[in-house]
């Protein structure tokens, strides 16, 4: 369809604010960098390459990274297999189950981690009790501390991307490698394990990425162990900007140089294009058998979901109550209330609603804008607007929030800068900024799904552009513009490593009051705010299942 | 009197490749005219720029003595039925017929009875609150065409509109549709790749290939007359063979065709070419099966095909020509020996093109 001029004009507005937002932050970090008061220096590089702690900080990050793609990998990949290809008893409502740790916001999935595991925690203070010991069993910290989380939080996306594989692989193929003589093994290594390459791909560049960006587990985790997501933060905090901005340029190579590794994997969950049924799941028939698989597969599912009842029940006790008993002596309702009604603790949940309601807007409607002018190719501004919205999913949201917080800080309207930190817009953009790629794919997806000649028809039926987007383009669009919503607002609303870098006392998020509630030790009130989280993603996200799919 | 409908010399080029090469065509009020071509012959290019999709490099669209090239879609006033329908799926069948009459501002009562008529039209009435996933694939072909026509456009464009039917819903649905246009008197451009719905359909016939018109006629002109060889190649069944022309005969013209001399009837309309090498393009009808005797071509019958109590046998003959000859059904065998020669009855069926086929 021809592009008429009022349309290029807007492809050109979007480029320019998008150019604005999200590359121009980038490029200013990159220059403040080797700026120095007096001109250009590389004194900040100099004085980066010479510490040994920033080599041990990005060492710790890729090999954090590493580490955890490959133990998140030996956890989703036979989850994946066994839900995928055998028929379990229950299999259903585990394989549900098993995704579980998806609606724990990072914040909120290390406070549960720390009420199981830390030093005072439900399972240490069980096997300290079980074995007779003095001391906790274990000291929740440093490394392992941090793998342990990584490997919880994202062996689903290696669960999730592997078994959408799996069902949507061509049984056939199977039945062709059988009748050609292939054994089970061969077959594996041969036909499956090939044709599962782009989802495995995709699944270890997500958890990649994830690990390298996550600040979460090893902030309240770390100890003495270094990670460059944490270590920008503290310099920031020690006053060297500059240096920081060397870190986080350090920091965004890395995440570029994955990135360019796994190249071959970025179109996940496309499927290979052969149409064929997924071959039948194998049932297990041998009575023992199914009592075994039943059993672990149960065992499975409560270890999975301790973590979600350790914050219920924490949530459920008064403060001080519960110091050495297994169980705790007594239950209150208080906790909820007191972040009810008290208004100043209200505040954080209001907040965090606000933000992430009006970046969620914000975020879908720039992704609709660009998804559409991307579809339509009006332009050749389509291919840079489509590369923007993905870039933020790209950058470590450190980097991201340093670069907001360093162009924002300036008043300089003719260099496009004007103060933003400080003020409660700060965050919402943020948020907006981040959420970018997630919202724009889901829409682009719904975008590209859409038949062309629908909107054809509409005009020769002669409905002007705004008449056939509300009647025709939007309503078909309401599943991926739902999912693209659900996935914004969730993300936005437990978001914790921007938040701390950028909020003010008025802006103060969930997350933030979850970090000063666990210092002022009212961890009832703390893991209130995680469970009130949990449950306002899990209910936005089977919102935006739901109605995505009935649409 | 001028002709309604008039596209004159439209061009139309994407990244330098001409889709749409100088096409002039002019439809009288009510007209049915198909456009025929194999696909990348420019037809569904040409229909783009009849809805306006596309702006034509060169040319204009000209409807009623109206130019209409700059106008979007949205204001031309074109009804369309779409290769795969584009229905809205989420409306139902009423709130599809509806929306183009919306958009002429009809509402209420007016616009109830107008949806009814569209309906009743297509054989659809009562069908209005059905969901369009509930309907099967020729219902949805007239829903489509209900909406297309209920807002009463100028001209009627239909693209591809029986592809996506089952062989025999197809013909069927061919009859519907004519039956309704007619009915409704629109003028009507169709876009097709099957000769059969060009030639039931259409009351006139527009043969397109690289983007060129080819031949304009009735469907018996384009038979009868093929302008040059991808004409009649493209139009009924048809072989072809490298023969000489010597010049005219008392019956029409003398030619050999592998050393053995014919005469056959002159093809109507079409100039005879000079003397000298020429491609002959034969209908099965026009050769009868003879045994091999002087005067006839020597062949080999290499397989038939029924249809019906005659067949069509295919011939190779000695000089190598397969040609395609209608027969009783059981005169000969398959591997049999026998003679071509052109049929007794005259009336056309060879047609003399150069030897480049232009």
């Amino acid at each position: 369809m021809k592009s008429p001029r009022r349309v290029r004009l807007g492809a050109a507005l979007l480029l320019a604010l998008l150019l604005w937002l999200v590359a121009y932050p980038l490029v200013l970090v990159l220059l403040e960098g080797i700026r120095a008061p007096t001109g250009w220096t590389l004194a900040f590089v100099r004085q980066f390459l010479a510490r040994p702690t920033e080599w041990e900080a990005l060492w710790g990050s890729l090999w954090i990274s590493v580490a955890s793609v490959l133990l998140a990998g030996a956890i989703g990949i036979p989850l994946a297999f066994l839900f995928a290809r055998y028929d379990l008893p229950g299999g259903r409502l585990l394989g549900g189950l098993v995704a579980l740790p998806a609606v724990l916001p990072p914040l909120v999935g290390v406070l549960a981690f720390l009420f199981l595991y830390g030093e005072t925690g439900f399972v240490s203070l069980l096997v300290q009790r079980i074995f007779g010991l003095t001391d906790p069993p274990w000291r929740l910290q440093g490394a392992g501390a941090i793998l342990l989380v990584h490997a919880y939080s994202m062996y689903v996306y290696f669960y999730l991307f592997v078994r959408a594989a799996l069902q949507s692989f061509d049984g056939s193929l199977l039945e062709a490698a059988a009748s050609l003589g292939a054994g089970r093994w061969r077959t594996l290594w041969l036909v499956v394990l090939p044709q599962l390459r782009p989802a495995l791909g995709g699944a270890a560049l997500l958890t990649f990425m994830t690990s390298l960006a996550s600040f979460s587990a090893p902030y309240i985790f770390g100890g003495g162990f270094r990670v460059m997501p944490t270590q920008i933060v503290a310099t920031r905090l020690n006053g060297d900007d500059r240096l920081a901005m060397v870190e986080t340029l350090s920091l965004t190579l890395l995440a570029l140089v994955a990135l360019w590794v796994f190249r071959g994997a970025r179109e996940t969950g496309e499927g290979t294009g052969s149409k064929g049924t997924a071959p039948a799941r194998i049932p297990v028939r041998h009575p023992a058998a199914r009592v075994a698989v039943a059993a672990a597969g149960w065992g499975l599912a409560t270890v999975l979901l301790l973590p979600h009842l350790t914050l219920l029940l924490v949530s459920l006790v008064p403060v001080g109550t519960w110091t050495t008993e297994p169980v705790p002596p007594a239950y209150t309702l208080r906790n909820y209330l007191t972040l009810l009604q008290d208004p100043v603790r209200a505040r954080p949940l209001a907040n965090s609603l606000w933000l992430a309601t009006v970046a969620t807007a914000a975020a879908v409607a720039i992704a609709l804008a660009g998804a559409i002018s991307s579809a339509r190719r009006a332009g050749r501004d389509a291919r840079a607007i489509e590369t923007l919205l993905a870039l933020p999913w790209a950058v470590p949201g450190t980097v991201f929030a340093i670069a907001l917080a360093t162009a924002f800080s300036v008043h300089a309207p003719w260099a496009g800068r004007v103060i933003l930190v400080g003020t409660i817009w700060i965050l919402p953009l943020a948020y907006l900024v981040r959420n970018l790629p997630i919202t724009s794919r889901a829409i682009l997806a719904g975008v590209r799904a859409l038949d062309p000649s629908l909107d054809e028809a509409a005009a020769t039926l002669g409905a002007g552009r705004a008449r056939t987007l509300r009647r025709i383009t939007l309503p078909l669009l309401r599943p991926a513009l739902l999912a693209g919503a659900s996935l914004a607002f969730v993300t936005a609303l437990g978001d914790f490593v921007t938040s701390i870098m950028l909020y003010t006392y008025d802006t103060r998020p969930i997350s933030l009051e979850i970090l000063s509630s666990l210092r002022q030790a009212d961890v009832g009130v703390a893991a209130a705010y995680g469970v009130v989280l949990m449950l306002v993603s899990a209910a936005v996200f089977a919102v935006g299942a739901e109605r995505g799919s009935a649409g | 009197m001028t002709a309604f409908l008039q596209l004159e010399g439209l061009v139309k080029r994407f990244d330098g490749v001409v889709a749409v090469d100088r096409v002039w065509l002019a439809m009288e009020r009510g007209e049915l005219l198909a456009l025929l071509g194999p696909s990348g012959s420019g037809k569904t290019t040409t229909l783009r720029l009849l809805a306006g999709f596309d702006t034509p490099d060169e040319g204009r669209v000209v409807v009623d003595g109206e130019d209409v090239t700059g106008i979007a879609p949205v204001s031309r006033r074109f009804g369309m039925v779409f290769q795969h329908y584009a229905l809205f799926p989420h409306l139902d069948v009423r709130a599809n017929v509806a929306f183009g009459l919306e958009s002429l501002g009809v509402h209420g009562p007016e616009l109830d009875r107008r949806v009814e008529r569209a309906l009743a039209l297509v054989d659809l009435a009562g069908f209005g609150p059905r969901r369009i996933g509930q309907l099967s694939g020729g219902q949805q072909q007239r829903v489509a065409l209900a909406r297309a026509l209920a807002p009463e456009p100028r001209v009627l464009l239909l693209d591809e509109p029986l592809s996506n039917l089952d062989p025999t819903l197809r013909e069927r649905t061919r009859r519907e549709i004519r039956e309704v246009i007619h009915r409704v008197g629109i003028t009507t451009v169709l876009v097709t790749h099957e000769q059969d719905e060009a030639f039931e359909l259409g009351d006139r016939v527009a043969v397109m290939r690289s983007g060129r018109l080819e031949q304009v006629g009735t469907p018996d002109e384009l038979y009868g007359a093929p302008a040059n060889a991808f004409v009649a190649g493209f139009v009924g069944r048809s072989t072809m063979a490298s023969v000489t022309i010597l010049g005219p005969s008392s019956r029409g013209v003398r030619i050999v065709v592998e050393g053995i001399e014919w005469d056959v009837d002159a093809p109507a309309g079409a100039t005879l070419p000079p003397p000298g090498p020429a491609l002959m393009l034969v209908r099965p009808e026009a050769l009868r099966l003879t045994p091999p005797d002087a005067g006839a071509i020597p062949a080999t019958i290499t397989s038939r095909r029924f249809v019906g109590p005659s067949a069509v046998f295919t011939a190779r003959t000695d000089g190598g020509t397969v040609l395609e000859v209608v027969a009783p059904s059981q005169s000969v065998p398959a591997g049999a020996r026998v003679g071509l020669m052109p049929s007794r009855r005259m009336g056309g069926g060879i047609h003399l093109f150069p030897p480049d086929g232009r």
